[in-house]
């Protein structure tokens, strides 16, 4: 059994690992997109849950992974790290800070709820926050946005799906 | 084996998402333009993620049964074969032209949302759990896929022949996913005839609307429908599936990415 750092706290472990970027959205972190739900301690062992976004998406591996490699190169390794379905994970999980850091990225962030349609919504342009925009695409570059464009300034641009 | 009508109901599950997603996945990169291409793809992405999560259960309770199997969601995918795969009949029919994939995936997407809505709160909280997040996945593809359903059966009059042929080509293959397997009916119980019976009636109600608005009309209902894909008697195209899917495991037993 290898030796159990001492003096490390739950809090520390939700800092050292919520900071962890998502791979293909590198502005947001695990914590601001609501993958990561839980850091816990059962008496040596923290418990660290995550939740997917989607059910295929390649990222939750990824993002497993960089888990692991974190808390490697601390030193920690007396901790479980789970994956947990249900509740299943929402848009309505990312936070205020989240939102704003996929807009200045160029990702217009998620507004309004799953049961409105695509076709029906005009989410400001991340260029030009006008919101003469229309949908191209249900489905984009990846599984968890849709392609938008603006008649305003003719960009094209990536829409977060409420989820 | 403990459990065996779970396993069962699992695999028919898990399989029949995998089938779909091999399937749709020739398509990559063949679709009709970009934006159809990249949906499609999407689709086919979380269709493998749920037969994922699927095949990670049944892997685990059969491990709990025996712990010298060593079952994984990649030794349920890529080394049984045809007879021990449960997908619906449907899953593994070829892709067609464009409409024909289109009603393909709209009848399959919609028996989908159907049955996870009925797994969503049931007695058996893992799947339960896989089912509530694979139904908002899947509010998409019935909706993406409805909407071309509607395009192309009231399009151009040759668009509108073609889906007719496609919806008279695809329906006896519709049957069968309303017709429970004898693991199907294990594990409903004695309420499995009433379950089956309502969610027919529910993608009956939701088919019709849609092909309605497609000014598609519904073939007589009463036809002789195809069955066996859940219980391993399948057309000859799914042996043509598993022999490109699997063909690296058999290969090179054991390889690893």
């Amino acid at each position: 059994m290898p030796e159990v750092k001492q003096d490390i706290t739950v809090s520390y472990i939700r800092n050292l690992v919520g900071k962890i970027p998502d791979p293909e959205i590198p502005v947001i972190s695990i914590t601001d997109l609501g993958i990561l739900r839980s850091v816990d301690k059962e008496g040596e062992m923290f418990v660290i849950t995550i939740t997917p976004t989607y059910s295929g998406c390649p990222a939750m591996d990824f993002i497993s992974m960089s888990i692991r490699m974190k808390l490697a190169e601390e030193g920690i390794v007396n901790y479980r790290l789970e994956t947990k379905l249900s509740p299943a994970w929402t848009t309505a999980w990312m936070t205020e800070r989240g939102k704003q850091q996929l807009l200045e990225f160029g990702i217009a962030p998620p507004s309004g709820n799953m049961e409105e349609r695509l076709e029906q919504l005009h989410p400001a342009c991340p260029q030009c926050n006008s919101v003469e925009t229309e949908l191209i695409n249900a489905f984009g570059s990846t599984a968890c946005k849709a392609l938008f464009k603006c008649r305003s300034c003719g960009e094209p641009f990536d829409y977060f799906k409420c989820h | 084996m403990k459990e065996q009508q779970l396993f069962d109901y699992l695999l028919m599950l898990a399989d029949s998402a995998l089938i779909m997603s091999q399937r749709l996945s020739e398509w990559n990169g063949h679709g009709p333009g970009l934006e159809e291409d990249i949906a499609l793809t999407n689709i086919t992405l979380d269709l493998l993620g749920q037969a994922r999560y699927l095949y990670q259960y049944a892997a685990a309770i059969q491990n709990q049964n025996d712990t010298t199997l060593q079952a994984t969601e990649d030794s349920l995918a890529y080394l049984r074969d045809a007879q021990e795969y449960k997908n619906v009949l449907l899953a593994e029919l070829p892709n067609g032209h464009w409409g024909v994939t289109i009603m393909k995936l709209f009848f399959l997407v919609q028996w989908q949302q159907i049955v996870y809505e009925r797994l969503v709160g049931g007695r058996d909280q893992s799947l339960s759990a896989i089912a509530e997040k694979a139904l908002k996945e899947t509010a998409y593809h019935v909706r993406w896929s409805g909407e071309w359903l509607k395009r192309l059966g009231d399009g151009t009059v040759e668009s509108h022949a073609k889906m007719e042929d496609a919806l008279e080509e695809l329906w006896p293959y519709t049957g069968e996913m309303f017709h429970p397997a004898f693991y199907e009916e294990q594990f409903f119980g004695k309420e499995s005839n009433r379950i089956f019976d309502e969610m027919k009636s529910v993608w009956m109600q939701k088919i019709k609307a849609v092909l309605n608005e497609a000014t598609l009309t519904l073939p007589f209902q009463d036809i002789w429908m195809q069955k066996g894909g859940k219980t391993g008697v399948h057309t000859e195209h799914l042996g043509y599936i598993l022999a490109e899917m699997q063909f690296l495991q058999r290969a090179y037993p054991g390889c690893e990415w």
